[in-house]
């Protein structure tokens, strides 16, 4: 049996690339939720605070690591799979890589280590900062990453030399519109993953509390605080998940209202940028300015003559590509493949060293059914978050949550919804710039013929055997990784406070751990 | 001038990320042949624990540096060693999810399990490296594009098993020098014994290696920081047994500074010599950035890397006092939180 390499390599890009931003928003998201908290329990001294930080602090970490046992594959991969690709744009890509690991990844990973292990040891004011450095570094880590990508999808700051682009600036790179715009698109898609993630596991919480009779609401419907007999179910422990609850909720909202605001910003880049993914995000085969809300064809085709748009909203692309309801057509696949041809040609080069895709046929369609149910998944699935954060507010305003199973069981799926989000958001906006792994943009913002086709980015040397074996093991690997974090996590949400906070099932009795020299924190 | 200082900048990466996660990935391995009980096993672990990470940035930084100085260089030597790279990062996983994971359950079977993660995925992890950079010091069979003649295993050498072992016996007695210098109690002067004991046959591939890339080349100056290596790593040793492990652990890393000055002084100015055809050799000036790129990151590094040196090694101030087994808090055990 034939295997494609090309294709392999893709869905193993795809597969590793997806899995590791599973874990990169809520590493982003959930840092800096417990940078605030530890200043809050600075501030105030109040042990509420401290219990929120060590039990969001631990799944932080539970969480972390995973984003940077799937990170370093990220790099690696450019040049073991990709290599014409790394070849090709290793004179401007490589340089925000090399800035990220030396300016993001060292403060983030030596400033968590003191972190983790500087409870106790280093002054409180010093251990705050030091949860604060790592944040920053984990923030700044996506900025220069996304100038990475963001080159890839508007090349900007190179010229052409002998056939290759060349960087001549890097303040164009490093401040890229493109980049620049998705850096908050990115924060504030990854504030929202922490927002619902509070809010699903407090709610849990608060609802257990009620559940097992520890707080009642008074006539008014107003909770009553009680506490309980297991261990860390006192009072303040509701204060820890009614806090939570109420934090996630407000950065839930402000993180989608900020979502829909980049989102806009960034489609109109991309309308001038990108016209073919603007197009395909709507399966618009001709031009117009109509928002389709359903189209639909026959499954497996990407045939335009199949596509039928059965409700659109009139003018309503045209506003979101232009700002303006009467505004000129937004060109549509059809009316754009000649332009393309023209400008980059019907065929890839003949050669050798592209196997058997030399020379092929270019299509320039991207594949439509992705690019429009990505599109609009990222958006219903960030409405969905928006609403269910508003909701969450609303219905936990006289101090807890309602008694019903069913609302706590969607709460805690609700912790989904940010993260599908992102991946449909991710999978549109990279699909949608196919056949380019470097796209051209039409519009003279970009520098104009530098563009490269992801079929002539893959590493000659390497065959469909190593791809399909890494792939493999990739995927295996990352599977049994993610049920075991799922199982870790799980284990320190069910356990409550007391699961990051040894020494509250100690208060009562003495304890030997707590005397002498015994380290406040080991492995 | 410029890819001659970023030459010198890959070197020191990797003489960075084989100081500091050398010993990590030895301490890593030495949890299944140097510690003999849980104890001893959670006391290794927590002697990496709060600095592993940043030493493990040292790799990132060096390929990111090479991707950015040299990318021919990088999508060459990344994609001619797809399957033993593909192995590195496999490890690296293991290790990095065993460190984090592994006190995370209080269960035998699910320490066990990770134990052997641990010990495994640093063991494959340092191999896999010392392959790739014997092979970029001694050659792989590179075509005049730049790729791989040969097919998948094109890279399965005498040189990568030599360089292989190097690295691994190299981890092996570096880490227990580190386990000698931050620990207290039997097991720090067990890991002394272990070291004097392994040390001389520890070291052989690695010598091999480095004579190996000396006879390659018709470099005259690096005999002298061969011999300088020579004398270091034996000064090791003696101090090792006056029990004086500052300047044992000082030593040998200055036995790994000359030991690194060796091989890439050796090859300079190539970078990846092709098996093949010499014409076909990348070097320093073959495959390194425009000038302009070089000189971008020229100020990065100017400014980053005093950085990063300042505050790691803050952290290693903020952890220098000795651990023991005294010292490590009992596993902590919890179920749901659900009324009694």
């Amino acid at each position: 049996m034939e295997f494609d390499p090309l294709l392999i390599g893709r869905w193993q890009f795809g597969i590793t690339t997806v899995y590791h931003f599973i874990m990169v928003p809520l590493t982003i998201g959930l840092g800096l939720l417990v940078a605030i908290m530890q200043t809050m329990w600075y501030r105030s001294n109040d042990e509420k605070w401290l219990r929120m930080t060590k039990f969001w602090g631990k799944l932080f970490l539970i969480n972390f690591i995973m984003g940077v046992a799937t990170g370093i594959v990220q790099e690696f991969q450019f040049g073991m799979a990709w290599s014409e690709y790394s070849r090709f744009v290793g004179d401007v890509f490589g340089a925000p890589l090399a800035m990220e690991a030396l300016i993001a990844f060292f403060a983030e990973s030596t400033f968590l280590g003191l972190w983790i292990f500087g409870w106790k040891k280093l002054p409180p004011k010093l251990h705050l900062a030091t949860i604060w450095a790592a944040t920053l570094g984990a923030t700044i880590s996506a900025y220069f990453i996304l100038v990475a990508n963001s080159w890839m999808q508007h090349p900007v700051g190179v010229e052409i030399v002998d056939g290759r682009p060349v960087m001549n600036d890097i303040f164009a790179v490093l401040t890229n519109n493109t980049a620049l715009v998705t850096f908050f698109h990115v924060l504030a898609g990854s504030w929202a993953v922490a927002g619902s993630f509070l809010i699903g596991i407090s709610w849990y919480h608060l609802w257990r509390r009620r559940h097992d009779g520890i707080d009642t609401v008074d006539a008014d419907g107003k909770v009553v605080v009680g506490a309980g007999t297991a261990p860390g179910r006192d009072q303040t422990d509701h204060g820890v998940w009614f806090s939570s609850l109420r934090i996630g909720a407000v950065v839930g909202v402000i993180a989608f209202l900020l979502l829909a605001i980049s989102g806009d910003i960034q489609a109109k880049l991309m309308y001038q940028q990108q016209p073919m993914k603007m197009a395909s995000a709507e399966a618009a085969c001709h031009s117009g300015t109509s928002l389709s809300l359903l189209s639909i064809s026959s499954p497996g085709s990407n045939d335009c003559d199949n596509v039928r748009t059965i409700l659109e909203i009139p003018g309503l692309l045209g506003f979101l590509a232009n700002g303006d309801f009467s505004g000129d057509p937004v060109p549509g696949v059809i009316e754009l493949i000649p332009q393309y041809q023209e400008r980059y040609g019907t065929n890839l080069p003949v050669d050798d060293r592209l196997g058997d895709r030399s020379g092929q046929e270019i299509d320039y369609q991207p594949l439509m059914i992705v690019t429009y149910w990505g599109f609009r998944f990222m958006i219903g699935f960030g409405v969905l978050g928006a609403g269910a954060s508003a909701l969450a507010w609303w219905l936990t305003r006289k101090g807890t949550v309602p008694t019903s199973p069913a609302l706590m069981k969607l709460a805690v799926l609700g912790i989904t919804a940010p993260f599908l989000g992102n991946i449909a958001g991710w999978v549109f906006t990279e699909m949608g710039r196919q056949p380019f792994v470097v796209a051209p943009n039409p519009d003279a913002s970009g520098v104009d013929g530098v563009f490269m086709f992801t079929a002539a980015a893959l590493s000659p040397s390497t065959s469909a055997g190593e791809l399909l074996f890494s792939v493999s093991a990739f995927t295996l690997v990352y599977a049994i990784l993610l049920v075991v974090e799922l199982k870790l996590i799980t284990t320190y949400v069910r356990g409550g406070v007391v699961s990051s906070m040894p020494e509250l099932a100690h208060e009562a009795g003495s304890d030997s751990d707590h005397t002498g020299d015994v380290l406040a924190f080991a492995y | 001038m410029l890819a001659t200082i970023w030459f010198v900048l890959i070197a020191v990466l990797w003489f960075g990320y084989l100081l500091l996660e050398g010993f990590d990935l030895g301490v890593g391995m030495h949890m299944k042949l140097l510690a003999r009980d849980e104890k001893e096993r959670r006391l290794l672990l927590n002697t990496i624990g709060p600095v592993w990470d940043g030493n493990e940035v040292w790799l990132l930084t060096a390929g990111g540096a090479t991707f950015a100085a040299f990318p021919l260089w990088y999508a060459s030597l990344f994609s001619a060693l797809y399957l033993p790279l593909l192995f590195v990062l496999l490890g690296l996983i293991l290790r990095a999810t065993a460190i984090e994971y592994r006190g995370k359950i209080d269960s035998d079977r699910w320490r066990s399990g990770w134990t052997w993660a641990m010990a495994i995925g640093s063991f494959v992890a340092t191999f896999g490296v010392g392959a790739a950079l014997a092979l970029t010091t001694l050659g792989l069979p590179i075509n005049a594009f730049g790729d791989r003649d040969g097919g998948a295993f094109a890279w399965l050498t005498v040189p990568a098993v030599v360089g292989g072992m190097a690295a691994v016996g190299f981890a092996l007695v570096h880490g227990l020098l580190f386990i000698a210098l931050k620990t207290d109690g039997e097991i720090r002067r067990r890991a002394r014994t272990w070291f004097g004991n392994i040390l001389p046959v520890a070291i052989l591939p690695l010598v091999a290696w480095v004579l190996w890339v000396q006879f390659d080349n018709d470099t005259l100056w690096t005999w002298i920081t061969i011999v300088l290596a020579v004398v270091a790593v034996a000064a090791s040793y003696l101090f090792n047994r006056k029990d004086d492990e500052k300047r044992a652990f000082v030593a040998f890393a200055l036995f790994l500074a000359f030991g690194v000055i060796s091989i890439f002084g050796a090859v300079y100015p190539v970078v990846l010599p092709s098996t093949l055809n010499d014409a076909w050799s990348l070097t320093v000036d073959t495959a390194s950035s425009s000038d302009y790129t070089l000189k971008v990151m020229t100020v990065v590094a100017a400014f980053g890397v005093p950085l990063v040196l300042l505050y790691q090694s803050w952290s290693y101030y903020v952890f220098r006092k000795r651990l023991t087994v005294e010292n490590i808090p009992s596993p902590h055990s919890f179920g749901p939180a659900i009324e009694s």
